[in-house]
């Protein structure tokens, strides 16, 4: 399926009709450097496009998590509680959490947009 | 006449001259002029060390410096052993600035990793700070610590010690926390009065174990309490007494702070002290201030290095929910020294001794006809309420050079005894005593 | 590295004896009683000393070389202070005891009041803040305790310029306000046209230090002020950068209306490895209602401390009345230097950051190149595209040098920043050898930066790996 960016440098996919999954670019895992700890959100919680749902911590670097999509959380990666640095190793195949929820392409871009972006400046 | 200045006056010239100005006035050409003060500062003149030496031994000599202690409430006189004082004014220590460059500072470090580790052998918790500026801000950082989204209430029995429960609210003013008041009942916590107050909007209860009236709480019970409605339990403890008494960990309470000036430092009206803060494993990224941790280095070599350093106020800037940058590494050094050279034995001993001193004095002031104010267990501390009015009590005693407990009112009084209270000090302050009632 | 204290324990050895009890045994309920004891270090005096002086040798202080690490102005901090701060009539008072018994206390801590009052042109100051961030938040609820009391409640944000310490927003948000960033001019100070577009009557106060995190004094600093009042907002005066100016110029001329200064910083007090440092406030006029408990008075019958008498009072920030013991230290250096002092040590501050930055500008680029205050900011961003080398690895290959390497990667708008303070301590001797080691590093990350990357070789540890640090957090000794 397709990803979709945000300017905050989430990514989200679709995984079917209802349910999507959310993780962060290449480019925001390189701008951190190594990730040592994820505070996530909890299966449950209610998500809005553009909201923290999590912070990203790298060494000396904190980073919210925003949302790119508004929904119901119905599943957080477990395996990022112990092994934060997938998110360095394969940032685009491991996703943060399970978003019950429809992507709006409106308000996002598509990854050749987001790949084209200045993201310097 | 002292300006600490290695360069000469030829040396600034030297440099002047290399940088195209003619005088270091020249300097501040930059700034808007009319700013520039136009007079010398309205302060004395330089003067020489051995002048300023005289002025400070002066002011020194004007405060009295008592032979007998009975005055506690938070700042206790132990002694401090000379190894202790020595070791802790070494200039590496002394002179050394925050430990950001791990390579160059793994002594301070490590001091560090074994202050850690020594805190949280007493208390039993998992992690411990690297400290705070004192017992009343870590109190006022734990708060923070536990406060939730949906649960907004701290309850604060009524037997802490007053200027904690003054910072807890200066702290938490601004910042939608309700702090709540819950009675006492012979010193300690109400229990009737507790259970009415607890719910699902607390999110903790806030302890003082022993109490600011020396009594000691029932503290497995409060724990169990406190859990069962989702809530919980922060100790403010002195370190001290957990040579003796059950660790908060063994007790079950989440997070153990307080003041750690009885660990080997000296009163000093008030300043600087040693805050503590410790806490189970799940609150490590709750737990704010600086962090040493154990890791290696690229050989694979033990090495130690601040971490969790993202928890920190200089990163998060205005996502931080503390108010701590620089610490009392110094004081915490200290402590770690004192722990080692009293060692787990000695530790005991002080708290015993503290404990047994206590005892015996509220013992002979009964026979006095000094009434305890409450009857619960107390400690090193107690409350009694007197024959005689506090004023006297004061006057009484300072003329035997024995500084009197705290009045609380005009005829209660808060005493303390630690391990340096000798029993021929206490008799002597109870035959002036009886003097004063005869 | 060494031995870990608990390492040298042995069951039953001891330092520190005492006397046997001389009163009776009490018996305390079990419930209470510790079942077994804490697992401290079971060592002997002589182990105490080998240990802590093992530690002190892989520790580094302004007394074993210079220090030029900007923003925390680690200038020599004199022995006499050390000594003034230990005679037993300070270190050896109860806070409670009766303010009859401490005259001397009271005088010095009066005095100091009066001095800093002095130098940075305010009218009155408390020494209960423990450390500059404890100041700045002091400062903010002070603001927010005076717009209140004047009903004025829609003032709900503070501004602080992106070139700021990471401590200001921090404290502003703890004092419940919104933050509100202000870009830098291209010449490193406030852009005065983006200030005016977010002023308005919701701004409680503007943050700023002057001179700047780039060592820049702001040179609109008048006009600044006039628009932050004229929308009656105050000023507050982050007072880690007084070191450039005293004697010369002061905060309260300026406008502002609330300081922090760093006890530790400006006025000498070590730094202790992290604290204890003091950061007192002082205050305009119009703030002295609100100032904290603890804050010692003077009045026509004598001293007292504010207290819950005094209901405009903020309330308390700490135990007590500050950290006295570093209170005393900075009033021995005030007396010390004198009106003359004072001003020569900043003088003498800021023309050894001209000596340096001139020295300097041709190796690495100075972010802004106008004259200087105490300190400046260059950029090793073009050594790093050119090399590889950054900032990080030129600081580790300092170590070698024994001296200290300079704040790295601050402020944060200059990228691979290395901000140097040298201080008015230092010989133009050691400023030299730090020039001449700066320039052959320098040539070293060009001709073999392979050398650079391995650096450092002469420290007890090579680089330490942060990441494992804090991805698998090792916090206390594991007892086998």
């Amino acid at each position: 399926m397709e990803k979709y960016y945000a300017e905050s440098h989430e990514w989200v996919m679709a995984l079917d009709e209802n349910t999507v999954v959310v993780g962060i670019s290449d480019y925001a895992q390189h701008a951190l450097g190594d990730i040592v700890f994820l505070s996530n959100a909890e299966v449950g919680d209610t998500v809005t496009f553009g909201e923290r749902f999590g912070d990203v911590e790298s060494v000396k670097a904190v980073s919210e998590i925003l949302s790119p999509v508004d929904g119901k959380v119905v599943e957080v990666n477990k395996d990022l509680e112990d092994t934060p640095e997938l998110l360095n190793a394969k940032p685009l195949e491991t996703w943060i959490i399970k978003v019950e929820g429809k992507i709006d392409p409106s308000k996002l871009m598509t990854e050749e947009d987001y790949l084209a972006l200045d993201k310097d400046h | 006449m002292a300006d600490y200045l290695s360069n000469t006056a030829n040396q600034q010239e030297v440099m002047l001259k290399e940088l195209g100005f003619k005088s270091l006035e020249d300097l501040y050409s930059n700034l808007p002029q009319d700013l520039i003060l136009q007079r010398p500062l309205n302060l004395e003149l330089g003067q020489s060390e051995f002048k300023v030496l005289d002025t400070l031994k002066e002011l020194a000599s004007k405060n009295k410096v008592y032979k007998t202690i009975l005055r506690g409430a938070g700042v206790e006189h132990h002694y401090i052993p000379s190894v202790v004082k020595q070791l802790s004014n070494r200039e590496e220590f002394v002179s050394a600035y925050t430990p950001y460059q791990s390579e160059l500072s793994q002594g301070i470090l490590q001091s560090i990793f074994e202050y850690q580790s020594s805190m949280c052998e007493i208390t039993g918790m998992d992690v411990c700070n690297a400290s705070v500026y004192d017992g009343a801000t870590a109190a006022a950082e734990a708060i923070q610590m536990v406060i939730e989204k949906n649960k907004r209430k701290i309850l604060v029995p009524k037997n802490i010690h007053p200027q904690v429960v003054h910072v807890m609210k200066t702290y938490t003013q601004w910042l939608n926390i309700e702090i709540v008041d819950v009675e006492c009942k012979e010193g300690i916590v109400d229990i009737d009065d507790l259970k009415s107050k607890l719910n699902d909007q607390c999110a903790a209860l806030f302890i003082q174990h022993p109490n600011y009236f020396g009594c000691l709480e029932d503290v497995q019970d409060l724990a169990q309490l406190t859990h069962s409605s989702g809530a919980k339990l922060v100790q403010y403890t002195n370190p001290m007494t957990l040579g003796y008494l059950k660790s908060p960990r063994a007790n079950g309470v989440d997070v153990a702070i307080g003041e750690a000036q009885p660990l080997g430092i000296s009163m000093s009206y008030g300043g600087p002290f040693l805050g503590f803060m410790s806490a189970s494993a799940d609150l490590v990224r709750r737990l704010p201030g600086r962090i040493a941790g154990q890791t290696v280095d690229e050989n694979g070599k033990r090495a130690f290095a601040l971490t969790l350093q993202a928890r920190e106020q200089h990163i998060r800037r205005e996502k931080a929910s503390s108010s701590i940058c620089s610490n009392q590494a110094l004081m915490a050094l200290t402590a770690s020294m004192y722990l080692a050279s009293v060692g787990p034995s000695g530790l005991k001993e002080v708290a015993e001794y503290s404990m047994r001193k206590a005892h015996y004095f509220a013992n002979e002031l009964v026979k006095l006809g000094f009434k305890l104010k409450y009857n619960s267990p107390f400690f090193h501390e107690f409350v009694t309420v007197g024959p005689i009015e506090n004023s006297v009590i004061e006057r009484t005693l300072d003329e035997i050079n024995v500084l009197s407990g705290l009045g609380l009112s005009s005829h209660e009084t808060l005493w303390c005894c630690t391990e340096t209270t000798k029993k021929e000090d206490i008799d002597r302050v109870i035959s002036r005593l009886k003097e004063v009632l005869s | 590295m060494s031995q870990l204290i608990f390492e040298r324990s042995v069951p039953f050895r001891r330092a520190v004896r005492f006397d046997a009890c001389d009163v009776p045994e009490v018996g305390l309920d079990e419930k209470y009683v510790r079942q077994s004891k804490a697992r401290l270090p079971e060592v002997s005096e002589v182990d105490i000393v080998r240990h802590y002086m093992e530690l002190s040798r892989y520790s580094f202080g302004v007394d074993n070389g210079f220090y030029p690490l900007g923003s925390c102005t680690m200038k020599y901090n004199p022995k006499l202070n050390e000594f003034t701060a230990s005679l037993e009539g300070f270190t050896s008072i109860h806070p409670d005891q009766s303010l009859s018994t401490v005259s001397g206390t009271l005088e010095l801590m009066d005095n100091l009041s009066i001095s800093l009052s002095e130098i940075t042109g305010m009218d009155a100051f408390t020494l209960q803040p423990a450390a500059g961030a404890h100041g700045e938040f002091t400062g903010l609820l002070l603001i927010r305790a005076y717009h209140n009391a004047r009903n004025d409640n829609k003032r709900t944000k503070v501004i602080v310029p992106d070139s700021s310490h990471g401590t200001n927003p921090a404290s502003a948000s703890m004092a419940g306000y919104t933050v509100v960033s202000v870009p830098s001019n291209e010449m490193g100070g406030v852009d005065v046209e983006a200030l005016k577009a977010v002023l308005n009557d919701e701004i409680a106060a503007l943050m700023l230090t002057n001179p700047n995190t780039l060592g820049l004094f702001d040179p609109n600093i008048c006009e600044i002020s006039k628009l932050v009042h004229d929308i009656g907002g105050l000023l507050y005066y982050d007072g880690a950068n007084l070191n450039a100016i005293m004697g010369t110029a002061r905060p309260g001329d300026m406008g502002f209306d609330v300081v922090h200064l760093n006890l530790h910083k400006t006025f000498s007090t070590p730094h202790g490895g992290g604290g204890p440092g003091s950061g007192p406030v002082g205050v305009k006029s119009c703030l002295v209602p609100y100032l904290p408990h603890g804050t010692l008075i003077k009045e026509t019958y004598g001293y007292r401390y504010i207290d819950e008498r005094d209901t405009l009072s903020i309330g308390r920030m700490r135990s007590y009345y500050g950290n006295f013991l570093v209170n005393v230290r900075a009033y021995t250096y005030i007396l010390s230097l004198g009106s003359d002092g004072l001003k020569a040590a900043s003088q003498n501050a800021v023309l050894n950051a001209n000596y340096m930055m001139n020295a300097l500008k041709d190796t690495f680029p100075v972010a802004y190149p106008q004259t200087c205050m105490h300190e400046f900011v260059v950029s090793l961003a073009d050594l790093k595209k050119e090399t590889g080398i950054s900032a990080k690895d030129i600081c580790k290959a300092l170590l070698d040098y024994q001296m200290h390497p300079p704040t790295m990667y601050f402020p944060l708008i200059v990228h691979e920043a290395l901000m140097i303070e040298p201080t008015e301590t230092e010989s133009k001797e050691s400023m030299d050898y730090f020039i001449q080691v700066l320039k052959d590093l320098k040539q070293l990350a060009y001709d073999d930066p392979q050398k650079i990357l391995n650096a450092p070789y002469t420290t007890p540890v090579k680089r330490v790996d942060d990441v494992q640090a804090a991805r698998n957090p090792i916090l206390k000794f594991q007892h086998k």
